[in-house]
């Protein structure tokens, strides 16, 4: 029988849950790396069991752990993150020059063919990779070293790299965040970069057609449709249908287009979900109605799912990696919360139900089908 | 035999109880004695000094016979307390709350 195995990072250590194909009743297993942050954990697509964690802390820096049991059992592997050549510098918040400086690594994406292939998106902006389980890293430096490098500025979370997807269709395709830098893509396996923001808009940047300088939070791909990505910007929920060269809002009836995650269905490539947020000022549910909207027609048109979530005094935010998709037959769904609840779908987002509810702050949450 | 004392979280990264001991060859600096254990346990290499600068990461600090030597020169001798052993170098997290 199928088995779902959640691996949800949060700012006090790593949990990973797991329940049968049913998902009604679920084992918790965790805090691992009690204390620190985990911003990211995922698993490779090749080989379930071997998965990769980034685990940070302000005091002592970042570490990168790898299992090979599926998350019973960890082992360190290399940290060693420094950037190719002299960094130079980017923005500050202050627009003065800034040295490039590495603080921890945001998301980590496991190559779709090799279990020992994983790419690292780090703050401060940069792209990594390793061909050796994680024991060494290379900068993909051509991303760092596009023309407007100097220009990128961080987010209020920091100049982060947040969003690392590989094309399924073409192995020299990856695409890649930055807040507030914007989208980016290569397609020829990382030596060069492509800004792909044309028809973003945002009011907190002079130039309307800047090529850079969009805080983009998030954007999701369903791996039938390489070309067709859909992005959870700082305000705007977009859409591109050409790989990324130009985008159209698709932000429809939503009652707020402001948030953090957005994910696709993996069954429906046109079902995709969000979950709105008040403004970028107040980083919590309108009304304190914790609603997950969902769109089957690619967005414009919204529906609100609420039935087992909370519609009252519920004032929690959902970070940008914090919304995965299983890939049972019905669909399961699941995001977690700044005030450490995981709420999980076996239908699709038609109703919820409390995985857990008082876990520290989640970070992320990524979502395994195992068989 | 050089005694240094880890915070929690490095030692359960280098899988040690307790305090640990180094051999450390010639002059006892913060330098050399953090060579020393970096090489007996690789794996906290990056967590108290940055790899390529080599600075102490910011919010870690040295103590030794109750000072504060996070801010002297990395190459100055240690007291004789800590060169002969008497006295453990301390690592401490800074105090700083976070979230």
């Amino acid at each position: 029988m199928s088995k779902v195995r959640l691996l949800v990072g949060t700012r006090k250590g790593a949990f990973v849950l797991t329940s049968d194909g049913k998902r009604e009743k679920w084992d918790v297993s965790g805090p691992h790396f009690a204390g620190w942050e985990m911003y990211h954990l995922k698993g490779s697509p090749v080989d379930p069991n071997r998965l990769y964690a980034s685990q940070s802390s302000g005091w002592f820096g970042q570490i990168i752990q790898r299992s090979n049991d599926g998350g019973k059992t960890w082992e360190q592997a290399g940290n060693k993150f420094l950037y190719d050549g002299v960094p130079g510098t980017h923005q500050w918040y202050d627009g003065t020059p800034h040295p490039w400086e590495f603080k921890r690594v945001w998301h980590l994406e496991p190559s779709l063919t090799n279990p020992d292939e994983v790419y690292a998106g780090a703050e401060d902006a940069a792209l990594f990779n390793s061909t050796d389980g994680g024991q060494s890293w290379t900068e993909l430096s051509g991303l760092r070293k596009h023309g407007s490098g100097p220009h990128w500025q961080p987010g209020a979370g920091g100049m982060c790299l947040h969003t690392v997807i590989l094309d399924p269709s073409d192995a020299k395709r990856i695409y890649i965040a930055i807040s507030a830098a914007g989208a980016f893509r290569t397609d020829d396996g990382g030596q060069t970069w492509l800004p792909i923001n044309k028809g973003l808009r945002s009011q907190q940047i002079p130039d309307q057609d800047a090529e850079v300088g969009h805080c983009v939070h998030h954007i999701a791909m369903h791996p039938s449709r390489p070309g067709t990505l859909f992005m959870q910007k700082h305000w705007d929920v977009m859409r591109s249908d050409n790989a990324g060269d130009s985008w159209q809002d698709v932000g429809g009836n939503l009652p707020t287009d402001f948030g953090f995650v957005i994910d696709v269905h993996a069954h429906e490539p046109e079902t995709i979900y969000v979950v709105p947020i008040k403004s970028d000022s107040e980083h919590y549910p309108l009304d304190g109605k914790l609603r997950v909207y969902r769109s089957k027609s690619g967005g414009n048109e919204w529906e609100a799912l609420t039935k087992g979530l909370p519609q009252k005094d519920c004032y929690v935010n959902v970070l940008r990696d914090a919304m995965a998709v299983d890939s049972l037959d019905s669909c399961g769904v699941y995001f977690g919360t700044t005030g450490g609840q995981v709420y999980g779908s076996s239908d699709a987002g038609d109703s919820w139900a409390p995985i857990v509810r008082d876990l520290p702050a989640v970070l992320s949450v990524e979502a395994q089908t195992l068989a | 035999m050089i005694r240094v004392e880890l915070p929690m979280h490095l030692r359960t990264l280098a899988g040690v109880k307790g305090e640990v001991t180094l051999d450390v060859p010639g002059a006892v600096t913060q330098r050399s004695v953090l060579d020393a254990l970096e090489a007996k346990y690789p794996m906290l290499c990056g967590t108290i000094r940055e790899y390529g600068t080599l600075k102490r990461r910011a919010f870690l600090r040295f103590f030794a016979c109750q000072e504060d030597i996070s801010h002297t020169s990395p190459d100055a001798l240690l007291p004789e307390a800590i060169a002969t052993g008497k006295e453990p170098l301390l690592v401490i997290g800074a105090v700083a709350g976070g979230i």
